[in-house]
C-alpha cells in the first residue's frame, strides 16, 4: 500500500515527476504530497494561485426522469431548491445518521446530475447509491474517464479566464459551466477546498496534461505553481472544512460535525432523516470545534483534550497553520466544554499538556 | 541515505553517538527527517531530566506529521541543543551533526552495545524498502 509504484498514476503523473513532486500512494493513486514544501505551497495558494491534481476524486452521474428524486433520497441537503448550474455541498447519511461520505452535487437539470465523491469512498459510495436508489435512475461511475484540476487562490479567476476564455468569468461561488477546451467538453465549477477564489475543472483524461501545462505557462507571471496533498490538507484545515476519515465518518453525524446547515429536515424524507430528527430533539452531546493552541505543541488526530482530569474531547485534525504560524486543530468536545472561548488542555501523547482555546470558525479568513 | 559508521541506531530511527566521558549525543537519522519532511518544531527534555532507554522523551513535528523521540540510552540529560529549537530546519539539513537533540550522561558504556550498528541499520532500511 505504501509503494507508489503499485498505486495508479493519474493523467498528470509525468508532469508531477518533472516538477519534482514527492509521490505517495493515496486512495489507490500515486499523488504528490509536496513539491517545494508544504508551507511554501500553502502560502502560494493564499497569496497567488496554485494547481492541484485531484483526479483521485470520484465522479458519479445520475441520469433519467427520476434522477433528482434519487439524489434527494440520498443526500441531506435540498437539491430540488437548487437551480440548474448550481453546485451543492452535502453529506450522505446512513439510516442511523452516521455519514457515508460528504460530496458535491452538480445539478445540470432535474434529469442530469453529477456527484463528486471522496476518492477513498468511491467504491463504497457507488455501491450505496446503486443499492439505495439504483432502481430509480441510471447511475454511472465516470471516475476513470475524468481528471480533476483545482485552481485556487486570489489570482485563480484571472488565470481561468486566460486559459478558458470569457465564459470562465463572472461566475458566482458554487456554480458550474460546461465549456470546451481543445474541442473537448470540460466542466468548470467555482468550488474548492481551500477557501480561496477559483474553481475545480472536470476534464477528460486525454486533455488533462495539456490543460495543466497551459495553466502553468499562462500563470507564470501570476506566480502559479503546483500544490501537493500536504498543503491541500493545511489549507482546508484553516477553513474548518471537514476531511472524511479524520473529522467525519460513519460514527459521526452532520449536526455534531458543524455542518448542520446542510441538513434540510423540511425537504421531505431522505435516508437518515428520522435519526437526525431524534438527534436534534435530544440535543447534541458533543460537537466539532476549532481551536488554537496557546503555546508550543502541534495537535494531531487522536490526541486527547482535558478539563482538569476529565477527558472532554479528542482531536480529529491538527497542524501548524502556515498562515497564522500557530498550531490549530479540529476536535470533538463534549457539552458543556465546547463553547467558543473555553480553554482546555491538549495532551501531547502524555509528554506534557498545553492550553488550547476554542475559537469561532473559520480559523483563517482569506483576504479579499 | 547516509548512515555514519561510528554511530549507533534504534529501530525507531534515532541515532546515538558516544562522545567521551560517558556522554552520548542523540538525534534522528537522515531517513527519519526525510520521511517527516520540513520539520517545524521539536519538544525535548530539559537538562537534568532522567531519561530511560526505550521511553518517549520528546516529539519532532513536521508540517505533515509528528513523531515521538525514543531514548536510545538511559541516563541524565546534560545538554540540549538550542539550535534545533530556534531553527528546526537544521534537523533536515544536517541530522547527524548540527541537528543533534540532546547529550546524555550514561552509566556504563555497555548499554550502547544493544543498539544497532550502522550495518544493522542499513540492512533494516533495505528490508523496509523491499516491504514497501
Amino acid at each position: 500500500m505504501s509503494d507508489p509504484s503499485k498505486a495508479k498514476p493519474t493523467a498528470l503523473y509525468e508532469d508531477h515527476l518533472r516538477a519534482g513532486g514527492r509521490m505517495v500512494p493515496f486512495a489507490g493513486y500515486s499523488l504528490p504530497v509536496q513539491y517545494e514544501g508544504i508551507a511554501a505551497e500553502h502560502l502560494r495558494v493564499r497569496k497567488a494561485v496554485g494547481l492541484f491534481d485531484v483526479s483521485h476524486m470520484g465522479e458519479v452521474a445520475f441520469t433519467g426522469p427520476r434522477a433528482q428524486e434519487a439524489v434527494q433520497r440520498l443526500v441531506t441537503n435540498d437539491i430540488a431548491k437548487a437551480a440548474p448550474g448550481r453546485a451543492v455541498y452535502t453529506p450522505v447519511c446512513l439510516p442511523h445518521g452516521g455519514i457515508v461520505d460528504d460530496m458535491i452535487v452538480y445539478k445540470r437539470s432535474e434529469e442530469d446530475l453529477m456527484i463528486c465523491v471522496n476518492a477513498a469512498n468511491r467504491a463504497k459510495d457507488f455501491q450505496w447509491f446503486v443499492d439505495q436508489v439504483g432502481a430509480m435512475c441510471e447511475i454511472r461511475d465516470l471516475s476513470d474517464e475524468y481528471s480533476q484540476i483545482a485552481v485556487q487562490g486570489p489570482a485563480a479567476p484571472e488565470l481561468l479566464v486566460r486559459v478558458l476564455g470569457g465564459r470562465a468569468s463572472g461566475m458566482k461561488p458554487f456554480t458550474f459551466r460546461d465549456l470546451d477546451y481543445r474541442q473537448v467538453g470540460i466542466t468548470l465549477a467555482t468550488t474548492g477546498y481551500t477557501g480561496e477564489k477559483g474553481g475545480e475543472i472536470y476534464v477528460p483524461n486525454a486533455v488533462a496534461s495539456a490543460l495543466w501545462n497551459e495553466l502553468l505557462e499562462k500563470g507564470a507571471d501570476l506566480d502559479v505553481g503546483p500544490i501537493g496533498l500536504g498543503a491541500r490538507d493545511t489549507l482546508r484545515l484553516e477553513m474548518n472544512y471537514c476531511l472524511y476519515g479524520n473529522d467525519i465518518d460513519e460514527t459521526t453525524n452532520p449536526l455534531e460535525a458543524g455542518i448542520g446547515w446542510t441538513v434540510k429536515l423540511d425537504k421531505g424524507d431522505f435516508i437518515g432523516r428520522d435519526a437526525l430528527v431524534r438527534v436534534k430533539e435530544e440535543g447534541l452531546r458533543r460537537s466539532l470545534v476549532a481551536f488554537k493552541v496557546e503555546g508550543k505543541g502541534i495537535p494531531r488526530h487522536g490526541y486527547g483534550l482535558f478539563k482538569g482530569d476529565e477527558h472532554v474531547g479528542e482531536v480529529t485534525s491538527g497542524t501548524l497553520s502556515p498562515s497564522l504560524k500557530v498550531p490549530i486543530g479540529l476536535a470533538y468536545v463534549n457539552v458543556p466544554h465546547n463553547e467558543v472561548g473555553t480553554v482546555i488542555d491538549l495532551d501531547l501523547k502524555g509528554l506534557r499538556r498545553v492550553s488550547a482555546r476554542i475559537v469561532a470558525p473559520p480559523l483563517y479568513s482569506p483576504v479579499d | 541515505m547516509s548512515v555514519p559508521k561510528d554511530y549507533r541506531y534504534t529501530e525507531t530511527h534515532e541515532w546515538a553517538k558516544f562522545e567521551e566521558d560517558n556522554i552520548v549525543s542523540v538525534g534522528i537519522t537522515e531517513y527519519a527527517q526525510d520521511k517527516l519532511g520540513d520539520i517545524v518544531s521539536v519538544d525535548l527534555p530539559r537538562s537534568g531530566d532522567e531519561v530511560e532507554k526505550g521511553e518517549p522523551i520528546g516529539m519532532v513535528d513536521s508540517q505533515k506529521a509528528s513523531s515521538e523521540v525514543i531514548a536510545p540510552v538511559s541516563g541524565v540529560v546534560m545538554e540540549v541543543n538550542e539550535l534545533v529549537d530556534d531553527d528546526p530546519a537544521v534537523i533536515n539539513s544536517d541530522p547527524y551533526d548540527e541537528g543533534w537533540f540532546i547529550r546524555i550522561e550514561i552509566e556504563g558504556v555497555e548499554q550502547m552495545d544493544d543498539l544497532l550498528t550502522a550495518q544493522d541499520y542499513e540492512e533494516m532500511l533495505g528490508q523496509m524498502d523491499e516491504e514497501e
